[in-house]
C-alpha cells in the first residue's frame, strides 16, 4: 500500500544500536605546554586556554597560550635546527626522519582517529578512514621526495627556504598539519606550525611522534594559541615563507601584513564551490556526490561543493532524491562509528551557521531540514538544503562553512559554467554526467584548482590542491607542494 | 492465451529515460552500507528478521520427494532448542515438487514458491513457459520465480521481453510473480537497471537477481542498483514491489548488510517477508549459529545445526 504522496518512511523500524569507539586506548593530559626545541616548555605568557569536546561542552584539556615571546623561542629554535643539523643533512637521511613520522601516525592512528574526533567534532568514520590514513600517506608521499628534489626540477639548483611559519585550520586538524609539515621537512626546512585553537589536540600529539621518531631537536616547533599567536609568526622577522589554511578574511589580513617583507607564501583560502548535476548523470551516484560534497566533516570543508547546479529537466528528481537521502543521514554522537554527521566545531562556527539560515529565509528562500533528532548538549546543525535561490542571494554567494546546501537549475552547458564561475572563489568544482567529452570541456571552462568529475571530495598526496581568486595562492600536494617550499636556482 | 491478450494497461516504459549507473559510485555506497556498524540488540533485531526473509530453497537435477520433504521440515522447525524463532518466509522448488511441499506444509503460514518458465535458461517457446507456470499454479504455488529471456533482451529486443513478462504475470492469477533477471548474464548494471525497470512495469510483484545457476549470482551492487528501481517505479506509480536477493549470500553478517542497505534505500515498510526475501540454501543455519551465540555467549560446532 503507498503511504502518502508515495513519501518512503525511514523513521522508527528498526534502528541501529549505539556503536561508540572505545576511548580507553587513548591518553589526553590535563594540560599541553608548547613544543619548542625539542621539549614541552611552559608558556612565557603564563596562560593556558580550554579545548572542549563540541559534542558535550566538556572540557578535554587545558592548552598553552603562546604570545610574541613564545613564538619568538619557537622560530629561533627552528631557525637553529635550521643552519644546524637539517638543512645540511644527507637528504635520504631527512627522509628518513620522515618517513618514521608516517609508520608512527599509521601505528596509532585509531588513537589519532577518536582524538580527532573528541576535539574536533568529525564523525569517528570520518576521521578513521579519511584524516589519519590521508594524513599518514602526506608523509609518506613527501618523504620519498626528499632525496630527489633535483629530479623534480631538472636543470634547476634547489634550496630550502629556511624556517616556515605554518599556520592551519579546525576543520581538518591533522591533515593540514601534514599537508604543511611534510613537504617543508622534505625540502629541508624548519617548521614553527600553529594549530587552532578549537583543535590544537592531535598537533600535540603530532609533536609527540615528532620526538618519538627522534628528529633533532628544533626541527619542528608547535606553539598553539589564537588569532594572535597567528600573528606574531606571520610578522616575525625569522620566518622566510608562510603558509596559511583558513578563511579569506585572515588570508587578506596575511597578505597585508607581507607585503613588502622578503617572506614567500601560501595560502589556501575559502570557497563556494559549484557542483553541476547534467540530466544525462548517473542520478543515484550523482545524489551520493551532492551529499559527500556538502555534508562531509559537517560542511567545514573549504572545496565542499556547496551550491548546487542541476539541469533543469531532472531538478524535481534530483531535489526529490536528495530528500529522501538526507532522511538516512544519522546526526549525532561523533564518536558512534554509525554517525554521518558529528558536531559543528565550535559555538561561535554554529551561530554563524544559524546566522545564515536566518539570513535565507529573511531572504525569501526555501529551507528544508532532515528531521532528525538532534542531543541535548552540543552544537548540531541539521542537514539543510534552499532551493528557491538565485545567484543574488547571499547564501548562495557566501561561504558558509556549514552542512547547508544552495540548489539552483540551469538549462544549457553555457548557463551552468557562467553561473559556477560567477564567484569571487575558485578553489574547487564537480561535474556529474555520463559524456566524457562534457566531462573535459567542463574542466576546462570551469575557473577553480580542483574539478572533480562523476566524485566530489577525493584527495590524494599527488595531487596539486589550492585556489583560483579569492581561494587562495600557491599550490599544495604534489609535486607543485615542493615548489612552495623551495628556492629554485638556475 | 496469445500475446494479444495481455492486459494492456501494462506499457512497456521508455528505456532511454532509465537513469545511467555509475558502478564507481554504486561500489562507494555499498562500501558505506558496509561499514554500518550492528552490534546488540539492533543485531538480535535483524538476525531475527534474515530469518523470516529467508526463502529456503532446492533447485537441483537431483532434488526427490523425500529431499523435498526435508527441507519442509526444516523450513517448520529451524533449530527447536532454540524458543520462539520465526520461521522461513517460503520454500522454493521445482514446478514437480510443488505437490509434495504443499502437502509437508499443510497448514504452516509458509509460502511454497515454485521457479517455472523453463528455469534457469528460459530457453522455451512462451506456450511451454505458460504451461509451466499454470502447472504450478494448480499444484498449489503462492508465488512463482520466472526467468526473463536474456537473450531476446540482449537483442535489444525489450517488447518481446516486457510481453513475456506480461503475459506470465496474467498466467499466475493470484500468485505472486517474482522475475528473475539473471544479472550475472546481464553483464553491466545499466542493463541490471533497465531490465528492473521493464519487469516493474510489465508486473512483477518482485525482482530477483539470479537463478543462483550462474556466477556471479547476487551482489550488494546489483541489488542496489535493482532497490533503486523499486523506489524509483514508487515514486511514480505509488505501488511497492518486493526485491529477492539470490544465491551467494551465505553468512549471517552480508545478510544484515543488505537489511541496512535495504533500510537506507527504501525504508522500513519494506523490512518485512512481504516485500523482502533471501534466496538462499546454507545462509538459514549461519543466523542460527549467530543467534545461539547472542544468546549464550559462544559460538556452537556447525554440527549442532541440522542439515537438510
Amino acid at each position: 500500500m503507498a503511504t502518502p504522496e508515495n513519501k518512503l518512511a525511514f523513521d522508527g523500524g528498526w534502528e541501529y544500536s549505539p556503536a561508540p569507539e572505545s576511548t580507553d586506548h587513548i591518553k589526553v593530559e590535563k594540560k599541553y605546554e608548547l613544543f619548542i626545541g625539542g621539549d614541552f616548555v611552559k608558556p612565557e605568557s603564563g596562560k593556558y586556554f580550554n579545548t572542549i569536546n563540541p559534542a558535550t561542552e566538556e572540557r578535554l584539556s587545558r592548552v598553552a597560550l603562546a604570545n610574541d615571546a613564545d613564538v619568538d623561542k619557537a622560530v629561533k629554535a627552528a631557525r637553529k635546527a635550521y643552519r644546524g643539523p637539517w638543512s645540511r643533512m644527507k637528504p635520504a637521511d631527512r627522509g628518513k626522519y620522515i618517513y618514521r613520522i608516517a609508520r608512527i601516525i599509521q601505528e596509532r592512528a585509531r588513537e589519532f582517529a577518536a582524538i580527532e574526533s573528541l576535539d574536533g567534532g568529525k564523525p569517528i568514520r570520518e576521521a578513521r578512514d579519511v584524516d589519519v590514513p590521508l594524513a599518514s600517506a602526506h608523509f609518506f608521499y613527501y618523504a620519498g621526495w626528499a632525496d630527489k628534489l633535483e629530479y623534480a626540477f631538472p636543470g634547476r639548483k634547489v634550496r630550502p627556504m629556511g624556517v616556515a611559519g605554518q599556520i592551519i585550520p579546525w576543520n581538518f586538524p591533522l591533515l593540514m598539519a601534514a599537508w604543511k609539515v611534510a613537504p617543508a621537512l622534505a625540502c629541508g626546512n624548519t617548521v614553527v606550525l600553529k594549530p587552532a585553537e578549537t583543535t590544537p589536540l592531535t598537533a600535540m600529539k603530532l609533536a609527540e611522534v615528532i620526538a618519538d621518531a627522534g628528529l633533532p631537536e628544533g626541527v619542528v616547533n608547535i606553539v598553539t594559541g589564537a588569532g594572535d599567536t597567528g600573528s606574531s609568526i606571520v610578522s616575525h622577522p625569522g620566518v622566510d615563507k608562510i603558509a596559511f589554511t583558513g578563511s579569506t578574511e585572515v588570508g587578506r589580513i596575511i597578505q597585508r601584513a607581507l607585503a613588502g617583507s622578503k617572506k614567500k607564501y601560501t595560502l589556501e583560502l575559502g570557497g563556494k564551490a559549484a557542483n553541476i548535476i547534467f540530466a544525462d548523470a548517473a542520478i543515484d551516484e550523482a545524489v551520493e556526490g551532492i551529499v559527500n560534497g556538502i555534508f562531509f566533516n559537517q560542511g567545514h570543508v573549504c572545496c565542499a561543493g556547496s551550491r548546487l547546479f542541476v539541469q533543469e529537466s531532472v531538478a524535481e528528481q534530483v531535489i526529490r532524491k536528495l530528500k529522501d537521502r538526507m532522511e538516512t543521514l544519522i546526526v549525532g554522537d561523533p564518536l558512534d562509528k554509525n554517525t554521518d554527521i558529528g558536531a559543528i566545531n565550535s559555538k561561535a562556527q554554529l551561530e554563524t551557521i544559524q546566522s545564515y539560515l536566518d539570513i535565507g529565509k529573511q531572504e525569501g528562500a526555501d529551507i528544508y531540514q532532515s528531521a532528525c533528532a538532534l542531543p541535548d548538549k552540543g552544537y548540531w546543525c541539521r542537514p539543510t538544503l534552499f532551493t528557491g535561490v538565485s545567484q543574488s542571494n547571499r547564501v548562495v554567494q557566501e561561504e558558509i562553512f556549514g552542512p547547508v546546501l544552495a540548489i539552483q537549475t540551469f538549462r544549457t552547458f553555457d548557463e551552468a559554467i557562467s553561473k559556477a564561475n560567477n564567484t569571487p572563489y575558485g578553489l574547487s568544482g564537480g561535474v556529474w554526467t555520463d559524456k566524457g567529452a562534457k566531462i573535459f570541456r567542463m574542466t576546462q571552462s570551469v575557473r577553480a584548482g580542483v574539478v572533480w568529475a562523476n566524485t566530489f571530495n577525493k584527495f590524494d598526496p599527488t595531487s596539486p590542491f589550492g585556489g583560483y581568486k579569492e581561494s587562495g595562492i600557491g599550490r599544495e600536494g604534489g609535486l607543485h607542494g615542493l615548489d612552495a617550499y623551495l628556492r629554485l636556482e638556475a | 492465451m496469445s500475446l494479444a491478450a495481455v492486459d494492456t494497461q501494462r506499457k512497456l516504459p521508455d528505456l532511454d529515460r532509465v537513469p545511467r549507473v555509475d558502478e564507481v559510485g554504486v561500489n562507494e555506497r555499498v562500501a558505506r552500507f558496509q561499514s554500518r556498524s550492528i552490534k546488540k540488540a539492533s543485531k538480535v533485531e535483524a538476525l531475527r528478521m534474515v530469518l523470516s526473509m529467508i526463502d529456503l530453497t532446492t533447485l537441483e537435477g537431483q532434488d526427490t520427494p523425500g529431499k523435498v520433504r526435508q527441507l519442509c521440515q526444516k523450513a517448520m522447525h529451524l533449530h527447536d532448542s532454540v524458543q520462539g524463532l520465526p520461521h522461513v518466509a517460503a520454500v522454493c522448488v521445482y514446478p514437480t515438487m510443488v505437490s509434495v511441499a504443499r502437502k509437508a506444509l499443510e497448514g504452516r503460514d509458509i509460502h511454497i514458491a515454485s521457479v517455472a518458465t523453463a528455469f534457469p535458461s528460459g530457453q522455451a517457446p512462451l506456450n511451454v513457459k505458460l504451461e509451466d507456470t499454470r502447472m504450478a499454479v494448480d499444484q498449489g504455488a503462492d508465488e512463482i520465480d520466472m526467468v526473463i529471456s536474456r537473450g531476446a533482451f540482449l537483442a535489444g529486443d525489450y517488447a518481446f521481453v516486457f510481453d513475456e513478462i506480461a503475459a506470465i504475470k496474467e498466467a499466475c492469477g493470484d500468485a505472486h510473480l517474482k522475475v528473475i533477471l539473471e544479472t550475472g548474464e546481464l553483464g553491466t548494471l545499466d542493463r541490471v537497471r533497465r531490465a528492473s525497470v521493464l519487469a516493474l512495469h510489465a508486473g512483477a510483484d518482485f525482482i530477483k537477481t539470479s537463478t543462483g545457476k550462474i556466477q556471479p549470482a547476487a551482489t550488494m551492487q546489483v541489488t542496489l542498483v535493482m532497490l533503486q528501481a523499486i523506489r524509483d517505479y514508487f515514486y511514480d506509480t505509488g505501488r511497492m514491489a518486493g526485491m529477492k536477493p539470490a544465491g551467494g549470500i551465505s553468512s549471517a553478517k552480508l545478510a544484515i548488510h543488505y537489511l541496512v542497505m535495504l533500510r537506507e534505500t527504501l525504508g522500513n515498510a519494506w523490512m518485512t517477508p512481504e516485500w523482502f526475501r533471501f534466496g538462499a540454501s546454507s545462509l538459514a543455519n549461519d543466523v542460527l549459529m549467530q543467534i545461539v551465540k547472542q544468546e549464550t555467549g559462544v559460538y556452537q560446532s556447525a554440527d549442532y545445526f541440522s542439515k537438510d
